[in-house]
């Protein structure tokens, strides 16, 4: 169950939603079949609700999506990237503890 | 500061859960710390065959859930995120979490083991750009490619077997003769044609940091000592798990390779604090066993509340 604030990003949105928007977009890159992926959405949907309107937060589908997770060189999940003007400015695979996100997200505010 | 807990549960495994199930049912309120890696390590495989009462077997992630909603059903409080720091010396202890701060007349301790990595700088700089010790996660990303599986244990040859559902080829690379798998795992791989075998071998090196991304590996022979280099685009390290215990040094008595010791069922060192599951447990391992000693570590933890002094009860 995603949370209302956290957006599905995908193939085709990916350019405007993503690489075009202004200000920071945080992608977490998942499957179905992830354990530790359906782990981390909890963190994913509180950090959603505590940057709403300063970070755009939200998830893309590798499994639905392969050629954006091909393209951003997607080898493990979860992996979450934190895009800026259209580049990767941080990357976080695997689980980490929610702290871990809020610091790399602080850094680019 | 809130208020006295009779229970906390460190960790959120079979062990942990088993002992919120017990500990709740018995109307001791316990708080479960999940821990990042909630779920444990069940959360990283597929199909779960020897879990009893499963006929059909349960994917791990499922049966997880299923543990969780059950400690619920009987009123077990979770909380996501880990503990930062405990402090065991006097009673009431105190359990620390990123954002909060619990005391407690007992501690059980269930934060599993993790898995253990080779220790090569290149190792740490490619994981998840080519190197994994997940392979139900990251299989997929591996379609046709070449890749390598280190470690000669049960799960080495199960995640061996696995990636042969993506990948072209898997080496497995071991650093002995003799791998240390069961006979019906070891068999099972040696009939997989997709498999490859480089034992008597160890990893000295991942190459392509100076891409981003796993290009090959270099290995060295035992013995020899010759090196080579192998072309591939993925590493999946398999070489057994260290246990969680950072928390506990020099507070509880760990053996020499860091596991808790326990003595008379789930007793630790210090008494008041119980310890289950891999965390004290290097030889069986299972999700089975682990949930058995967690409603040890639930029931030694009931009854030595029983005999709390006045001067601790609410």
């Amino acid at each position: 169950m995603a949370a209302d604030n956290v957006q599905t990003f995908t193939d085709g949105n990916f350019e405007t939603s993503v690489l075009k928007a202004g200000g920071p977009v945080l992608v977490d890159f998942w499957a179905e079949w992830c354990g530790p992926c359906k782990r981390l959405a909890p963190t994913i949907d509180a950090l959603a609700t505590d940057y709403a309107g300063k970070v755009t937060i939200g998830k893309l589908n590798v499994d639905e999506n392969p050629g954006t997770a091909f393209k951003f060189q997607i080898r493990g999940i979860p992996a979450v990237l934190l895009f800026k003007d259209g580049a990767v400015v941080e990357s976080v695979v695997g689980l980490a503890p929610k702290e871990d996100f809020k610091k790399v997200i602080e850094k680019h505010l | 500061m809130s208020s006295l807990r009779d229970v906390i549960i460190i960790g959120s495994g079979p062990a942990g859960l088993t002992a919120a199930l017990y500990s709740a049912r018995a109307n001791l309120k316990p708080l479960v710390v999940e821990g990042h890696e909630a779920g444990g390590q069940l959360m990283l495989t597929t199909m779960v065959d020897n879990y009893p009462g499963y006929r059909d077997g349960i994917m791990g992630p499922e049966l997880m859930t299923e543990m969780r909603a059950q400690s619920e059903r009987f009123g077990a409080d979770m909380i996501q995120g880990n503990v930062t720091a405990v402090d065991l010396c006097e009673v009431p202890f105190v359990v620390r979490t990123e954002d909060a701060e619990f005391r407690t007349k007992t501690v059980i301790v269930a934060t599993g083991a993790s898995a253990r990595l080779l220790g090569l700088p290149s190792e740490r700089a490619l994981m998840g750009h080519g190197v994994s010790t997940c392979a139900t996660c990251d299989g997929y990303f591996f379609r046709g490619q070449e890749i390598a599986v280190v470690g000669g244990g049960d799960s080495a040859m199960e995640e061996a077997m696995f990636l042969t559902k993506f990948a072209s080829k898997v080496t497995v690379v071991h650093r002995r003769e003799a791998l240390r798998a069961s006979k019906i795992m070891q068999d099972k791989a040696r009939a997989n044609p997709r498999i490859a075998w480089m034992l008597n071998t160890e990893v000295d090196e991942i190459k392509g940091t100076d891409k981003g991304e796993v290009t090959g590996m270099v290995v060295r022979r035992v013995g020899s000592g010759a090196r080579t280099e192998v072309a591939l685009s993925g590493v999946f390290v398999a070489i057994g798990h260290t246990p969680n215990t950072a928390l506990f040094k020099s507070q509880l008595e760990l053996d020499a390779n860091g596991y808790i010791i326990t003595h008379d069922g789930s007793k630790t060192s210090v008494p008041g604090v119980f310890a289950c599951g891999d965390v004290q447990d290097h030889v069986y391992r299972q999700a089975v066993t682990a949930a058995g000693s967690g409603c040890m570590a639930a029931l030694d933890a009931e009854h030595y509340l029983e005999g709390v002094p006045e001067h601790l009860q609410t």
